[in-house]
Formats: C-alpha cells, structure tokens, sequence
C-alpha cells in the first residue's frame, strides 16, 4: 500500500484533518461573519469528521501501528515518541470521527435559527481534533496538551445557548469542575515527574523498571492517584461525576451527546495508555506498594451501580441518560479493572468493544433527547408518553438505543456487554475481586433494564396527550439517528472485524 | 441458503411494512408473508435430512460460517433444520400469514407498525427453531420479547400495560436464568468444546461424559445438575408450567387476537422446543434421576391448567388457560423418554399450535362481530354466524382429542409412550394426566352449549352478521390442516421419530 511512502507524520492524519476542518470553518467565517449558511458550515464539518473517519478506517485495515512481531509495520512514533500512532489510537479515532460526524449532522436541525453557527461548528471540530490527538498522545505533556484542547472547546459549547439559563450555568460548573480536575492532574503529572524525571509514558516505565523512582514511593503513589482522578473527571466517574448530570441536562442535546460519547472514550483511552504502558502491574507494585487495579475494582462497582441507581430515579429523560451514561463509564472501567501481571487482552478488548458500541447507541439516544427538543415537546417521561404514535422511525430507533443500552438482543449492547462479562470471569482466575465485577456487571444490567423500558413504555405504550401539535421532521436528525440506529443493529453480523479490532489493540497495549 | 432466504425475506418485509403507509400494509404484509410460508413449504417437500440436528444426525438446508472468534471460544453463524425443527418451522410461516390475514379487522390503527412487528416475529420464529449455535439461537430467541412486548402493550386490551410488562418480566428473567446456567456449563465442559455450537455441546454432554472439570470448587456432579435445573426452570417459564403459568393468561387476553395466535401457537412451542434440545437431549442421566417430579410438574399443569379454564366465564381465558394445560401434555410426553412420548410430545407441539390458533382466531371473530367475550351475555350464536360458529366447535373437537383430527395423534402417542416410561408410577401419572381429557371436554362443551347453542340472545347493541371472508378464510386454512394431519400423521410424524431416535438410543441413530 502506498501508505508506507507517506511521511511518519502522516499517521496523524485522522487528527490532522480534522483540525484543517476547523481552520477551514474559521475561514470561511472569517470571509463572511454574519453568515449562517448551516448547509455549507454542517457541510464542511461533516465532510472532514468522514474524512478523517474514512483515513483513519483505511490506516487501521491497513495494518498501520500493528507491532512488526504480528508481520505489521511497527508502531510510528513521531516527535521522538510524544506521540504514537498504534492500533489503539487508531481504533478511537474511527470513534471519536463517527460521533463527531453524527453529531455534526444532527446539529444542523438543531442549530436553525441560532446566531454562533461557524463557532459552534468549529468548536465542536476543534474538540473531536482534541479527542483524537488524545487518542495518539504518548506523553504525560502531550496527553495534557491534548485534553485541554478538548475541555476548552466543550465549556463554551455547553454554555453555547446564550439566552438559555440552565445552558449558560451547566457552562460554568462544567469550567469550574474542569478547571479543579485539569490542576488535579497536571500536579499528578508533577508528581509523576518529580518521581521518575521523565514524561514520556515508556521512559516513565524503564525508569521505574530500572529501580530509578525507589525510595520516591510515596509520592509516585500520589501522582498517580491524582492521575486517576482527571481521569475519573473526564469519563464522569465516581467521585469526579457530579458535574455529568447538570452538564448534560443544560447542554444542547448533541453537546450532550458529544460529550458523554467521544469525550468520555478520550477520557478511556489516555487510562487505557497511561495504566498499561506507564504503570505496568509488576514493577509499580514493588515501588509504590499497592497494585492499581484494586482502584478500578472499587472504581468500576461503585460507578455502575451509583450510575445506575440514579438513573432509575430521574424523571427528566436527559438526567436519566446522564447518569446511564455514568453507569456505562463504570462498565468500561472494568476493562483496567481485570487486568492482570500476566495478561486481560480479553477484558481490556472488550471494554474497547463497549465504548465502540456505546458510541453509536448513546449518541443516538442523546440525539433522540435532540429531536425531542426541536419538537419541543418536554422533558420529562410523561411528556414523551405516546410520541410514537407522531414519529414511528425516531420512536423505533430510540427503543434500538434503549434495548441496546440495556443488553438485550440483537442488539450491539448485548455482545459487547457479554464479552466484558466473560472477559470479566476469564480474569477471575487471576483476580478473584473480578467475580463481584461480574456479578455487579450482571445486576446492573438487570436493573437498568427498568428504567430504559420504562421510556420504551412511554414512548410506545402510553397514550400521547392530546394536545401536541404536528411534529416536524428535520432531515438531519432524523438522518443522523436511523444511521446509528442502523449501526448499532449492523454491528451486530459485522461483530468479528470488531473484536478483532479491539483485541488487537488491547494487546498492542499490553505487550 | 434457503433458511438464511426465510429469515431474510421476513426481516426486510418487516422494514417495508413498517414505513409503508397505513392503509396498505395489512396486504402488503400479508403479501411478503407468503414468500416464506411457500418457500418453507418447498422446504418441507424437499427435506433431505435424518438424524437429530445436535446428536449424530444429517441437516438439511445447513449453513456453517464463522462469525467471532472471542479468547478460546468461537461463535458461528449455524443453522439448519431436522425432523423436530422442519414441522414447526413451517408451522410458524403458516401461522403467522394466518395470523396476518385475521388482523386485517381487528386492528384498525397504527397498522403499519403492527404488520412490521409481526414480520420481525415471524423471522425470529424461523431463527429460533433453525439456529444451532447458542449465541445466534440466543439473539432470536430474545428479539422475539420485544416485539411481543410492543404487541400487547399497544394493541392490546384494557390491562394491556399491566399484561405486556409481566410478560416482559417474566420471560426476560427465565431467559437470563437460562442463559446464566447455560454459559456455565460450556465452561464446565471445559476444553471438550471449544464453540458454542449445539451439537458440539450435545455430544460433550452425551458421548463425551459431561462435565469434565470442577468448575469454581463445585464438584461435577452437583454443577451438572444445578444447570439442568436452571435451565428446566428457565425453559418452564416460557412453557409455561404451574406455577410459572400466571403471566399467560394475562398476556392472552389483553393481547390482540393475531398476537394471541403467535403467543399460543408459536411461543409457547419455543419452551418445549427448547426444553427437548436443551434439557432432554443434552442431559439423559439427569433426566431419568428427576423424571418423577417433572412428570408430577407435567399432571399438576394438565390437571390444575383445566380446572382453571373450568372456572373462566370469558371465552378467551378458557381458551388461553387450556394451552396451560396442553402444554402439560407435551411435558409429559418428553419425560417418558420413549419414541411415543418424545415423538408424539412433539407431533402435539405441531397440533397444538395449529389447534389453539384455530381456537384464538374464532373467538376473535365472535368479538369482532359481538364485541363480547363473556360466555354468560352470548346464547345460540349458531344462528347467525354459522360458519365461524361450526369452525369454533370443530376447533373444539379437536382440541378434546376427537380421532381424525390432529389433537388425537398427539395425545394418543403421548399416552402411548407414557405408560411405557421408565420411572416410577408413570402408568398412574399417564392416567391421571388423561384424567385432563375428561375436564378439557367439560369446560369446551360446557362453554359452547351455553354461548353456540339454544335460542339466540346477546346482551349487546352491535348488529351481529356473519363475519368476513378473510376472517373465516384463515380459519379453514387451519382446520384443513388439522385434519390433514389428523388423518396422515405420517406426514410429519416420521421425519420426528427419525430425529427422536438418536435422542433415546444415547446419540446413535
């Protein structure tokens, strides 16, 4: 392929299209500033998300970042390593670009008649270019650099309705919280740093290895708590969750949508690296005395069933995917939870699988709860009681994201919640605290069955109030839905590329 | 290919249906869904196969790909029929254009939705009596819930919310129960299967000695038998047996008439249908150590299930809680472990599906017109709705086991084989079990003296006529094929002792 003759930095390219996207929608506004051309702006967005989607498909079939042991071409490591391109950098970019590009497309209804439309488009290409840069940064540096670069741009989206009370207020507890967690973790990073004297995630482990932090134990040990906890911030899990909730509800409906899936996958994939390439098991855990993965035990229980409780007793259906979205964070936590000194590519791989799938069926519930505000038709259950009856293909993909969220076949949801509980057992062997993961995986799931069909049962069971007016049908969210709705059924038959996909890189990591 | 044709051919004619306009997806499905039933009928005369599908036996219509390969397990796209499947597959394509055919008065909004949720049914049906890896067996399985859920949670009777989500409970859980003991027990069997895939997991089971290693301290025997009775307890739900009977009746008779022919024609034959590949074929020794109490289980569903249709004053409540009973019958069958039972409970499966949706459907014709189901406010309909009337008590006759009709084959074998079970006492519980006959005719003739016959009077304001050709069209459909089978039972009833066989005789044909 020709690919080999590119530059190395042209790895990068899913993350380098998209922020040439943003540049170009800055320029375009920058020729006409009071224009709200949705079409071109949406457009342009919208053809660089599938871009950068289309490139990064392409790498990952390829072979690109595949380790040279497995016939691939080696791992690209560009600017002296800061950055890398793998296979698992590469699988979150395909999933930052695919709900980037979902989210795009249904922000075109949504926006109408809204006066910040370059800056909205921008802000959210700038964000996804953030998410995918985390996906590829390789350093404590980098990664940070990258993480801002995503936070920055969703504080002012979330607050992007200006007239709008609950918008502009989420903004700031969604800054203030941000703020607190950035410092948290850039004096993890300090830590970290005064530790070892290195950034670079591999230096970071040699050093370690090679006895170079002994005797800085402690404040190894600290760091990397602090590290924990921006991470636990950014995929809004508990502790760090508080904020998900008010974000969420305040934010526009795909702000929303964008934020619980892409920026909770970035969130997944600097743990998934930081973890297994920076703090492998067995020589942290003579430095620093305790093994990481007890924290992830207790942090992934604790998230699913926090989550999950808190979403069975919402009444505002953008709250109640709020906290599910808490609850799946808790799931795919389980993936560092099980692993273990001598392997968890299985686990590891399957919480990949979940977030994949996660990004087709969140995104479309969220932009499910989009729709509904476009109609304009409430917030509640009660409000959606029989919208069925008005919007039968909105309604039928909302039960595909419900059902799937849940874990019931056909659906998505169900294959990759089974995988992370078998990879969940199969760790058991190694880690008996596994079993309750596995057991909590299962009683969550149960649980959460309740209140997703509850919302099945208002949408289709109850009778609609009388008084709703027509209800539109805007092209591109409608668009934007049935694709993931249709996604999260056609992942199903193309299941096998897919694990084989996320256990490849899970094991690139974990090698 | 062909069943990959079927399931396909159902699945796409349900998006169809489902976007189609209002006005014509009642044709429009019933259309799409004669491609299946023809193609499944080609099938069945082109059944090339003998054998049992999980023990030693030759598919017909096979298809083996690979789909996931996930650790040390591989999951396969696996299906393909024998003699037990084939009959109820083509059972299912029938039914459900019936059941088509029959909405077309009854429902009269949404109907679009309606129509693509019958179809998505009706593929899943042919998934779950074709599919042979567990995985792909599993997803039909459950998709079959949600639209069934959305059946009667939306075209369904004054109770329909409470109805649907006690439905949705009560099966859901019985699946994960299942579904828990079954995932254990592919691990207990530890390195002898490698793949989800049925046969490979039967004949573990079967000829390779069962479960090999202890699995989480528990010793191999203890495990073998707490996952026969996880699972028995699962598929029981589903059947359903007393005591796990209570959601059927209410899912019956808040359901739409069309659904209550799927429910009780094929639904329920997917509990038995389970329970013969699952627990009767899989775990012989298991079966003959707990015969007795399922054999009890069996009489107390048959008794108990014809006592309460007994007490029912609502035509469709009798209906729907004989099928507890009957289905008592096809327990009993499969517990007598013999050619007759394991056969005839599975000649009944057919019979009884044909048989119950006949009886659904005319019930549903009498509320069409009358707009009633209480047998105390109907008297002398024979007057004026003739046809449907006869139909209802030929449906009668052959749901009291009347020669010449399908119903006598099937409890006759069962019987048949019953009495020559093995385990203890079963010549007194095959007797008690017929004792069952007695009841069912009671309560039939009893409610069709009272509603059919003497003079005619109806406490209701609606002008009663005779019902509509596509109404009573289906219904003839049915009964044709009753008697059919009533009078060649051979016609099906070969190709299932051919597939019973190896069953019996430990995997050899």
């Amino acid at each position: 392929m020709a690919i080999y003759q590119l530059p190395e930095w042209a790895a990068l390219a899913p993350a380098l299209i998209l922020a040439l996207t943003g540049l170009v929608l800055f320029l375009i506004d920058s020729i006409s500033p009071r224009s709200t051309d949705r079409t071109l702006l949406a457009g342009t967005a919208a053809v660089g998300a599938l871009a950068s989607l289309g490139v990064a498909v392409w790498f990952s079939a390829a072979g690109v970042g595949t380790p040279t042991i497995d016939g691939g071409e080696g791992v690209i490591e560009i600017f002296d390593g800061q950055f890398v391109v793998d296979q698992l950098a590469l699988y979150f970019m395909i999933v930052v670009a695919i709900v980037t590009a979902l989210i795009v497309v249904a922000s075109y209804d949504y926006l109408a008649g809204h006066t910040y439309q370059a800056e909205y488009y921008s802000l959210v290409i700038l964000a996804a270019t953030g998410m995918a840069t985390v996906a590829a940064a390789n350093s404590l540096v980098t990664i940070f650099i990258a993480l801002e670069l995503t936070s920055l741009p969703s504080y002012a989206l979330v607050a992007i309705l200006k007239d709008n009370r609950g918008s502009v207020e989420a903004g700031l507890k969604y800054f203030l919280i941000g703020a607190l967690s950035s410092a948290i973790f850039v004096y993890g990073i300090s830590l970290v740093y005064g530790a070892t004297g290195v950034l670079q995630l591999d230096s970071i482990a040699e050093v370690i290895a090679d006895g170079g932090a002994d005797g800085f134990g402690g404040l190894l040990g600290l760091g990397i708590l602090m590290l924990l906890g921006g991470i636990a911030f950014k995929t809004a899990s508990v502790p760090f969750h508080f904020w998900a909730p008010e974000a969420y509800e305040g934010a526009p409906a795909p702000i929303s949508a964008f934020l619980s899936s892409a920026s909770k996958a970035a969130g997944f994939v600097i743990a998934f690296r930081v973890f297994n390439v920076a703090f492998p098991l067995e020589e942290i855990g003579a430095v620093i005395g305790f093994d990481w993965t007890v924290a992830f035990v207790v942090l992934a229980i604790v998230t699913m069933t926090l989550g999950n409780f808190a979403a069975a007793t919402q009444e505002n259906v953008k709250r109640m995917l709020a906290y599910s979205s808490i609850g799946h964070a808790g799931y795919a936590l389980i993936g560092l939870a099980g692993l273990s000194a001598d392997g968890g590519e299985l686990v590891m791989g399957a919480a990949l699988m979940h977030l994949l799938v996660y990004g087709f069926m969140n995104t479309g519930a969220f932009l499910f709860v989009a729709l509904a505000e476009h109609w304009g038709v409430g917030r509640t259950f009660e409000d959606y009681n029989g919208l069925s009856t008005q919007a039968p293909v909105a309604c039928g993909a909302m039960a595909v994201f419900l059902f799937s969220l849940a874990g019931i076949p056909p659906f998505g949801g169900f294959f990759s919640k089974y995988f992370l509980f078998t990879g969940a057992l199969e760790a058991a062997t190694a880690n008996t605290a596994m079993l309750a993961v596995a057991a909590a995986l299962v009683v969550n799931s149960a649980l959460s069955l309740y209140y997703y069909s509850r919302l099945v049962k208002a949408l289709w069971i109850e009778d609609p109030p009388a008084t709703r007016d027509r209800l539109g049908q805007p092209t591109g969210l409608y668009a934007a839905i049935v694709v993931a709705a249709v996604m999260t059924i056609v992942i199903l038959p193309g299941f096998g590329p897919v694990v084989e996909a996320a256990t490849g890189a899970a094991e690139a990591l974990i090698n | 290919m062909m069943i990959e044709a079927l399931i396909a051919v159902a699945l796409i004619g349900a998006l169809v249906t489902f976007v189609a306009p209002n006005r014509v997806a009642g044709k429009l499905a019933f259309a799409i869904s004669l491609v299946p039933a023809a193609l499944s009928l080609w099938m069945f005369t082109a059944f090339d196969g003998s054998g049992n599908a999980l023990l030693d036996g030759e598919l017909a219509f096979e298809s083996h790909l690979e789909w996931i390969q996930f650790g040390d397990y591989s999951i396969e796209w696996f299906v393909g029929l024998d003699g037990i499947s084939l009959p109820l597959v083509v059972m299912t394509t029938i039914l459900c254009t019936l059941a088509i055919l029959s909405s077309w008065t009854p429902i009269d909004s949404r109907e679009s939705q309606f129509y693509g949720l019958v179809l998505f049914i009706e593929a899943n049906l042919i998934g779950v009596f074709s599919a042979l890896d567990f995985f792909v067996w599993f997803i039909f399985w459950e998709a079959v819930l949600i639209p069934m859920y959305l059946l009667i949670g939306v075209w369904g009777g004054p109770d329909r919310k409470y109805a649907a989500i006690k439905f949705f409970v009560y099966t859901n859980v019985a699946s994960l129960v299942m579904f828990g003991s079954f995932i254990a027990l592919v691990f207990g069997l530890g390195d002898a299967a490698t793949s989800f895939a049925l046969p490979d997991i039967a004949d573990a089971m079967v000829n390779g000695g069962g479960v090999q290693s202890s699995v989480f301290g528990i010793d191999p025997g203890t495990f073998t038998a707490l996952v026969f009775i996880a699972m028995f307890l699962g598929f029981a739900v589903k059947v359903p047996v007393v005591p796990f009977h209570t959601w059927l009746p209410d899912a019956h008779v808040q359901a739409p008439t069309p659904a209550s022919v799927l429910l009780a024609g094929v639904l329920l034959k997917m509990g038995t249908y389970a329970l013969l590949r699952f627990n009767f074929t899989m775990f012989p020794e298991q079966v003959a150590t707990y015969a007795v109490p399922i054999a009890a289980i069996a009489v107390i569903s048959v008794i108990y299930g014809a006592m309460l249709a007994l007490a029912q004053t609502d035509l469709k409540r009798i209906v729907a809680y004989s099928s507890v009973s009957s289905m008592g019958y096809v327990i009993l069958g499969l517990i007598a472990y013999t050619q007759f039972g394991v056969g005839g409970a599975t000649f009944q499966m057919v019979s009884h599906g044909l048989i119950s949706g006949l009886m659904f459907m005319s019930v549903g014709v009498i509320y069409n017109v009358t707009h009633t189901r209480s047998v105390e406010e109907m008297s002398g309909l024979a007057d004026r709705m003739p046809i449907a009337v006869g139909i209802l008590v030929a449906g009668a006759f052959g749901y009291m086991g009347l020669p010449l009709m399908s119903g006598f084959h099937g409890e006759f074998t069962i019987f048949f084989g019953a009495f020559q079970a093995d385990f203890a006492y079963a010549p007194l519980f095959t007797a008690l079990a017929m004792f069952g006959i007695v009841i069912v005719a009671g309560y039939l003739l009893f409610a069709l003296q009272r509603t059919v016959f003497g003079p005619y009077h109806l406490e209701t304001d609606y002008d009663v006529g005779r019902a509509p050709l596509h109404d009573i069209a289906p219904m003839f459909v049915l009964l044709a094929l009753i008697i059919a089978l009533g009078v060649a039972p051979e016609l099906i009833f070969d190709m299932i002792t051919d597939a019973v066989d190896p069953i019996l005789n430990g995997g050899d044909l």
